[in-house]
């Protein structure tokens, strides 16, 4: 049973790495904006649930709610004051200022929280498991993650292809100056979709706070994953994004099988392989 | 076909008021003078057709009126209101609708949701209002059969026709066709014009940009000529086509 435990360790894992890298891929699809802050961002919400938790009180659904909204406005007010800004035909000036604003997050973080590692708790929750054959158990945690992230992806089609918001996102994804043209406030629209990319990293957050401990300079590793799901799924599709995580998860789990040593290297040789075979990913969205 | 009226227009136009003016309109590009003080009204439920030669100014008049462009000076005055500082979206739920030479769908969204979009944001309209007005304007444009295509697999004839519904779709009062028959067959072109005529008669005004003068003549009641950023020559389409300008234009007739 030990190969079939490995595949469905990997897999658990790609859920994770798919919420880190959701909210990335959605605002690349969306924008085609590569925010370098995306791990420090989730790192803050992990922050803010942490703060919600002990300082307010609050259980942790409330305080992850609670979080959600948060995290929402400031994405909205992020891309109104900051990131609008620079948004344009050239791919520098936004990688730049997320860039800088990656280190003003790490730094606040570290100002505001200190470098001790930290941990969400989520009582029994954490340690329970779930026997899904005789003999082979997976823990709740890394499987409500992989289902959280399924349930994510599939909410966030049904908003993008089903909605006039979606709608909105898609028609301006595909020619912002003639969504403008037929009424649509592309500010607005790019505002919420950032603000919607926060919002998901939420749930990103928990799940890496409740999992293990972390700490403010941790940030820029989830961005790599979540980079290298987002890549290895195919640019500008969820559920390749989804796909992409597992298939990080997958290497992972088999590398760490392997040799404990292994395990990242073996995430990165993955993603190598891919960009070699498939360099538009594994699904590409439908781009002209 | 019944009823698309009501639609289209939100509030009864008056015959003989003013619809859109541009007063002095002016646009340069570095040295290069794009609209030189222009001056252009349409009147309510009009149709106007621009001409001019390559590079005239026309295309960009439409920009500017659109809000794509910032005029360098000048006012536009939509309805009575001043729009001149208004966003391309604001101009649009004003009542601006435009239709581009080139056709540019959205790509990857169906023909139907091209129009929807256009309906839920630019129209106002809720999304059951917008789905029945979306229903006649591809009726009215004969899209109804390919509906759920992706718009970017359509071939030429059926862009342009989505061009148009899509501009419809926002429910303009003021519709701009930008160079709309240009590479159609006659019998296409016949029925474009067909089309075009039906909407002008339920009252829409239109600016109609056309290097196939034939088919714009079928529908305009005034023809303006730009050249240089200009208005050179304005007034009965057929009177204007005489005009020494239009021929000095066209002909190379020395003026």
């Amino acid at each position: 049973m030990s190969g079939f435990d490995t595949i469905i360790e990997g897999v658990l894992l790609g859920g994770v790495y798919a919420l880190f890298a959701l909210g990335l891929s959605l605002i690349f699809g969306i924008m085609r904006l590569v925010n370098l802050a995306h791990g420090d961002l989730i790192l803050l919400a992990a922050y803010l649930v942490l703060s919600a938790t002990t300082a307010l009180g609050l259980p942790l659904a409330a305080a992850s709610l609670l979080v959600v909204i948060t995290m929402f406005v400031l994405g909205f007010v992020l891309q109104r004051l900051v990131l609008e800004r620079v948004l344009g035909d050239d791919i520098l000036p936004p990688l730049l200022v997320t860039f800088g604003l990656s280190i003003v997050i790490q730094n606040g973080l570290l100002l505001g929280y200190g470098a001790d590692s930290r941990r969400l708790q989520a009582g029994a929750f954490e340690s329970s498991s779930v026997a899904l054959a005789p003999g082979l158990s997976v823990g709740l945690a890394p499987l409500t993650a992989l289902v959280t992230a399924v349930a994510a992806v599939a909410l966030l089609q049904l908003i993008f292809y089903r909605t006039s918001l979606g709608r909105a996102f898609r028609a301006t994804a595909d020619n912002p100056a003639i969504a403008q043209l037929m009424g649509i406030n592309e500010r607005n629209v790019y505002a919420i979709a950032v603000g919607l990319s926060l919002a998901v990293s939420v749930i990103a957050a928990v799940v890496l706070g409740i999992r293990a401990s972390f700490d403010p300079s941790i940030g820029p590793a989830r961005l790599l994953y979540a980079f290298e799901a987002v890549i290895i799924g195919g640019l500008g599709s969820l559920w390749g994004t989804l796909a992409g995580g597992i298939v990080l998860g997958l290497a992972q789990a088999i590398g760490g099988r392997i040799n404990p040593e292994w395990q990242i290297l073996a995430g990165h040789l993955a993603f190598l392989v891919v960009l070699m075979v498939r360099p538009r990913g594994l699904f590409p969205a439908r781009r002209t | 076909m019944r009823g698309v009226a009501e639609h289209l227009l939100s509030a009864e136009t008056r015959c003989g008021a003013t619809m859109l003016e541009l007063h002095a309109i002016s646009k340069r590009f570095g040295a290069i003078v794009v609209a030189d003080a222009i001056d252009l009204t349409l009147s309510s439920g009009e149709a106007l057709g621009v001409i001019g030669p390559n590079g005239a100014g026309k295309s960009t008049l439409f920009n500017l009126i659109t809000g794509l462009l910032r005029p360098d000076a000048g006012r536009i005055v939509l309805e009575g209101i001043d729009i001149t500082g208004l966003s391309p979206e604001a101009r649009c739920r004003a009542g601006i609708g435009r239709s581009f030479q080139i056709p540019q769908p959205f790509d990857h969204l169906s023909v139907f949701e091209n129009l929807a979009v256009a309906a839920l944001f630019g129209g106002g309209l809720s999304e059951v209002d917008a789905i029945q007005h979306c229903g006649r304007m591809l009726d009215l444009t004969g899209l109804e059969a390919k509906a759920n295509r992706l718009a970017g697999s359509l071939p030429l004839l059926d862009r342009k026709r989505l061009e148009l519904a899509r501009a419809l779709a926002t429910r303009p009062r003021t519709l701009l066709l930008d160079e709309i028959a240009g590479g159609l067959t006659d019998a296409e072109c016949h029925e474009l014009v067909e089309t075009i005529r039906t909407i002008h008669a339920e009252g829409v005004g239109i600016i109609w940009i056309e290097h196939v003068v034939h088919a714009l003549l079928a529908v305009v009641q005034r023809l303006v000529v730009l050249n240089f950023g200009k208005v050179v020559a304005q007034g009965v389409p057929n009177e204007v086509m005489r005009s020494r300008e239009v021929e000095t234009i066209y002909m190379g007739v020395p003026a």
